[in-house]
């Protein structure tokens, strides 16, 4: 089930506006012979609906992939395509923007703010936007029954165990309708049963909200809900 | 503000510390313009009541000039004949005792500051009650601190050393005072009197001196030629606050006070606000992450900051204004409005200061550290 991806591929996979690409996408810190290669030539092409997953050893450059998909890094040269529009060809302040109203985003720990319940986690992304109206709330709502959390709508981070904090950190970077989810390590802080759970979770909303989804994860175990797998070896990608 | 409220709810403890703090500190702020003020009352509001724009003092007087100075008939003659002065006049000033001899607190023990003038000059004073000075009558107006000790309309004081015996005409029923004393209003020949502690007929020359020249000035009058001819120096009535006893030590020292705890308050509003926003790098790098961008979380801390000290000092400057109102009578003490509002007002400038330099940190914290590990 594992899929070779090679640049040219990358480049070939996706046509038109959807998904994610990343064509010859390299990052280096530093120079000289000090220089550190996190990302080595990278291609990746994500379609609308489709869920791939990254697997690699600490340090193989999962994190520096997600920066640089997510806009959070540009990379040293290559290209970032991200539902249509080159992410890479943007100012700082447009990347932000994009960040805001195209990606989502699920961190490791979830990273939910402490003094928000569940359902103003989900409403700030759009409050930062300024479209914080009846319709979002509508929306919160719908993803907030979507991930089984209706009960817990009211809770604070604190009162939730960590498999409901994953589910809420899923429901919140879904809130924008991104193109496309990045999701860091989802599972570290779970076990078994709840980590196959969430990855269950995270597969169907990407079938159901056509997001191009990517995860990364050194966990083999949920590989298995992806629809495609890649492993990251020093910064290339297989 | 939708993160400011929440993390003000969520966090209602530490900010009420906080915000006790800073309430503290207003309520300090009250009190000590409060004191300030009563103090600058007690020290100089008979000075600042007397219709003048300057002082002409003999020139070699140059500090505490009301006790050192001795001035001429001649020189207020020089000063009201010369250009750019529109009045020109002797004015008298000495701190003496007295003891109330008619009256129903007989034997009670008074300190009087003795302004002396021309019963007909517009320095003398217009009484609430009784009438005014007269000339050779020996006839004193007092004021409200005066009054407080008893001393009524009609009374009659007698002097130490000069015995001259200073029947009461009139009162100003105001604080007026005078190196926290009360002030007497007398006529310049009941002045000398008392000035020189002398009784019977004053000496020729005792009978030509005041203390000082009361000058209402033209703006912008050049006074050097005549100050030269009569050998003094015009100060202006501003800079004769100064010649009070104490008034410099006083006002200097509340200044001083002040402006220590202006800058306790912007350090220690600041030092909250860089350990809250250090404590929130964890939940701003994320934010960063979800595309919020950093002037957004910058207004949101800002607000926050803001609420904070509005709530703080509004609450602190009300317990302050209670207790200076219970203290009005008990201690040198005067509220204003424009003082309290100064103060207030600087607190809050002053700790938004101090908490953006904290929460400028914000700009700094890299949405990168949102990914991986927490760090």
């Amino acid at each position: 089930m594992t899929t070779p991806a090679t640049d040219h591929q990358a480049a070939a996979d996706t046509t038109g506006s959807g998904g994610l690409r990343l064509d010859g996408v390299t990052l280096t810190f530093g120079d000289g012979d000090a220089a550190v290669t996190a990302l080595d030539h990278v291609g990746l092409a994500v379609a609308p609906g489709e869920f791939v997953a990254v697997v690699g050893p600490s340090g193989s450059g999962k994190s520096s992939l997600l920066a640089v998909a997510g806009g959070l890094q540009r990379p040293t040269s290559g290209t970032v395509h991200i539902a249509g529009t080159e992410l890479t060809a943007l100012s700082d302040k447009e990347r932000t923007a994009a960040r805001r109203r195209h990606i989502g985003f699920v961190f490791q720990q979830s990273n939910l703010l402490a003094s928000l319940t569940v359902r103003e986690q989900l409403l700030l992304p759009l409050h930062i936007d300024g479209r914080l109206d009846a319709a979002a709330r509508a929306r919160a709502d719908e993803l907030i029954e979507a991930v089984g959390l209706t009960h817990r709508a009211g809770s604070r981070p604190h009162q939730l165990s960590g498999g409901e904090r994953q589910r809420a950190g899923l429901a919140r970077a879904l809130m924008t309708a991104p193109a496309v989810l990045l999701v860091d390590e989802p599972t570290s802080a779970l076990d078994r049963v709840r980590s196959a759970e969430a990855v269950k979770l995270l597969a169907e909303q990407t079938h159901e909200r056509g997001t191009a989804t990517v995860m990364v994860t050194h966990d083999t175990a949920i590989m298995d809900a992806a629809d495609r797998v890649h492993e990251m070896v020093d910064g290339r990608l297989s | 503000m939708f993160l400011a409220l929440r993390d003000l709810r969520f966090a209602r403890g530490r900010f009420a510390l906080m915000g006790a703090v800073v309430a503290l500190i207003a309520v300090l702020g009250v009190l000590l313009s409060g004191l300030a003020a009563g103090l600058a009352d007690a020290g100089i509001s008979g000075l600042r009541a007397l219709p003048v724009t300057h002082m002409a003092f003999d020139e070699k007087a140059t500090s505490e000039q009301f006790s050192r100075s001795t001035v001429d008939r001649e020189d207020w003659q020089a000063w009201s004949e010369a250009p750019g002065v529109e009045r020109a006049e002797p004015f008298g000033n000495t701190l003496a005792n007295a003891q109330v001899t008619q009256g129903a607190k007989k034997g009670e023990q008074v300190n009087l500051a003795v302004f002396g003038m021309a019963p007909d000059s517009p320095l003398a004073p217009s009484p609430s009650k009784g009438a005014g000075l007269d000339e050779g009558s020996a006839g004193i107006v007092i004021t409200r601190e005066i009054a407080d000790l008893g001393v009524e309309v009609g009374d009659v004081l007698t002097a130490d050393r000069s015995e001259v015996q200073l029947k009461v005409v009139g009162l100003v029923d105001e604080t007026v005072s005078y190196g926290h004393i009360g002030v007497a209003y007398a006529d310049l020949d009941t002045w000398r009197h008392l000035h020189y502690g002398l009784p019977g007929d004053l000496p020729e020359a005792a009978g030509r001196q005041a203390t000082a020249v009361a000058l209402t000035l033209e703006p912008g009058a050049d006074v050097a030629d005549v100050e030269k001819a009569t050998a003094t120096r015009a100060d202006t009535k501003e800079a004769t606050f100064g010649a009070s006893p104490g008034y410099t030590a006083e006002s200097s020292t509340m200044a001083l006070i002040k402006g220590f705890l202006y800058a306790i308050s912007a350090l220690v509003v600041g030092a909250f606000f860089t350990v809250w926003t250090v404590q929130r790098k964890a939940e701003i790098a994320p934010l960063k992450a979800l595309g919020a961008p950093t002037g957004y979380i910058l207004r949101d801390a800002l607000a926050q900051v803001v609420a904070v000290l509005v709530g703080a000092t509004v609450v602190g400057t009300a317990v302050g204004l209670a207790l200076g109102s219970a203290m009005i009578g008990k201690a040198p003490f005067s509220l204003s409005a424009s003082s309290i509002a100064t103060s207030s007002g600087l607190l809050i400038v002053l700790g938004t200061v101090g908490a953006v330099v904290a929460v400028r940190r914000i700009t700094a914290v890299d949405p990168l550290t949102a990914l991986g590990a927490t760090r």
